[in-house]
């Protein structure tokens, strides 16, 4: 039914940390390998070793420069997936009942046997979070690891989402956002976690932690790093460096 | 957005059938025989031919039969439902009318009625993308209705009433295409809300994903084509307004062969093809912005 669920008290999804984020990409290659021969059809590649190689990730990462008048330019990596929102448009435009929201935990999905590839859902997304994979014909898009996080067969520490698992920067949180006093809504509370693109009404659930305020380099009294290199004489070195300093 | 052939041949052609089984279920031209059959295959062929057209740019056509069940919040799905009941309520009256002599007028409207709230229907799948400014606009469902008026009357004969719809199906076109100009402004998306990085300055994009172009890219931040499209809006305002709206006006004054009125037919579905791949190529999807497409605010032009 593509009909949106009553809002559920639980929101499971991701907060994002762009003031940590190294931008290596590291979680786009543990979501493929994770999830290619996991949920539904395997995410496609297609020319893989020619000119102009492309196939369908459910996660990427931009990297953005921020600047302001005067102050230095700031670089920032910007992991974008599936924000699971509230009122999901991808979900109300699709015709066959495929994309569906689950009432359960909030997270957005598509069942692969009903989806006719029609490419409606990718089009009422903002955040270009579907992608249509070219060889199976029917739509792509983060399950938040809807097979891990559940996943009874695996140890504990790895019932999270492939991407937050492998993070080696720990930029990656995953979480109940719905539960004001979990771990990440904490973190979105404490660093003042932003909505994208609120303007457009989707309600995310995914938030993103904006990055710290840089300090300019010509703010802070300049560093004599000679002085830092110098190597402190000590001994028979010292007894000369100290007698040459009074001559 | 990509300008998908299918959708182009889809829109256009569906537009115009639905469009003539307005005219035709509302009792115009009156005609019997073969002249009926001739209408009313017009009618259905174009509709289905259309209808088909669009099955064409599914991943999995083999399941479209599943787009009919999501009629309640789903407006691809409606159209469809909304499709094939016009067809069999237009069939049904078209075989009265043929090969029975019964041309029952409360079925010819029920059928109307259905025609244009496909057309409708065809118009919200655009103008209900919040992502794409230019078709989340009042003017789309209005427009699409005038489109497929206006060609169904061209088709169906009548001067008058296309005259009158052409001339407003041009006006309403050139203040959409000037409202449309502003319309991403006025989304208030921006690279900056995109990324979050409101209150870090101005944002640009550095390094892209990926080095060549995905799905997202070749679907929805298409831009071939758009330096050309002042010229293509003049081509396609003069065949599928200008001249048609002529030969209304010729026939109006002198009699003319009712082959002409064809003609501007034709020459009115050319134009409304340029337009309709200018209404895909034009609109940008504010995904764009992800891909440091920061389009230009082009409300002076």
């Amino acid at each position: 039914m593509t009909s949106l669920p009553p809002p559920s008290d639980k929101k499971l999804g991701l907060v994002i940390d762009l003031d940590t984020c190294v931008g290596c990409h590291a979680c786009v290659v543990s979501c493929k390998s994770w999830n290619s021969p996991g949920y539904g059809a395997p995410l496609a590649d297609l020319d893989a070793y020619g000119e102009a190689p492309s196939g369908s990730f459910l996660n990427r990462i931009h990297t953005f420069e921020a600047k302001q008048e005067g102050r230095p330019a700031q670089v920032v990596h910007f992991p974008k997936s599936c924000l699971h929102c509230e009122d999901a448009p991808c979900v109300t435009v699709c015709p066959t009942g495929a994309s569906y929201k689950r009432q359960a935990d909030g997270i957005v999905l598509v069942n692969e046997d009903w989806c006719i590839g029609c490419g409606l859902c990718a089009w009422a997304c903002p955040y270009g979070a579907r992608e249509m994979d070219r060889a199976a014909g029917v739509m792509k898009k983060c399950t938040l690891c809807v097979d891990r996080i559940y996943n009874d067969n695996l140890p504990e520490v790895d019932r999270e989402p492939a991407c937050v698992r492998t993070c080696p920067a720990g930029a990656r949180h995953f979480g109940d956002l719905g539960d004001p006093d979990s771990a990440v809504s904490r973190l979105v509370a404490e660093r003042g976690g932003i909505d994208l693109m609120p303007e457009q009404g989707t309600k995310p659930v995914n938030k993103y932690l904006p990055p710290r305020p840089k300090r300019d380099i010509d703010d802070a009294e300049p560093v004599d790093l000679v002085a830092l290199a110098e190597p402190e004489a000590k001994g028979f070195l010292g007894w000369l460096d100290r007698a040459l300093e009074r001559l | 957005m990509h300008p998908a052939p299918s959708l182009i041949v889809f829109t256009t052609l569906s537009g115009l059938g639905f469009g003539l089984m307005v005219w035709l279920g509302l009792g115009v031209p009156p005609a019997a025989g073969w002249a009926a059959f001739a209408w009313c295959a017009i009618a259905i062929g174009c509709a289905a031919i259309g209808l088909l057209a669009s099955t064409l740019h599914l991943g999995n056509p083999q399941r479209a039969w599943r787009a009919l069940s999501q009629w309640r919040s789903s407006w691809l799905s409606r159209e469809g439902v909304l499709a094939i009941a016009t067809l069999l309520v237009f069939g049904l009256h078209a075989l009265l009318w043929i090969f029975f002599g019964q041309r029952l007028a409360a079925l010819g409207i029920v059928a109307a009625v259905l025609a244009l709230a496909t057309v409708v229907a065809t118009a919200m799948i655009y103008a209900q993308l919040r992502t794409v400014p230019r078709w989340h606009m009042p003017e789309t469902p209005v427009l699409f209705v005038l489109y497929a008026l206006a060609g169904g009357a061209l088709v169906a004969g009548q001067a008058l009433a296309g005259l009158v719809l052409l001339v407003l199906l041009g006006g309403l076109q050139v203040l959409a295409w000037r409202r449309g100009a502003s319309a991403y402004a006025r989304s208030g998306s921006s690279m900056e809300t995109a990324t979050g990085l409101t209150r870090h300055g101005r944002v640009r994009l550095l390094e892209a994903p990926h080095t060549a172009p995905n799905y997202l890219m070749t679907e929805m931040v298409f831009v071939v084509g758009r330096r050309r499209a002042a010229a293509l809006r003049r081509i396609g305002l003069a065949l599928g307004v200008v001249v048609p709206a002529i030969v209304c006006l010729v026939a109006l004054i002198v009699s003319l062969p009712p082959f002409l009125l064809a003609l501007a037919a034709l020459c009115h579905l050319a134009g409304v093809a340029a337009m309709r791949w200018l209404f895909y190529a034009e609109a940008e999807h504010l995904v764009g912005l992800y891909y440091g497409r920061r389009p230009a605010d082009r409300t002076a032009a």
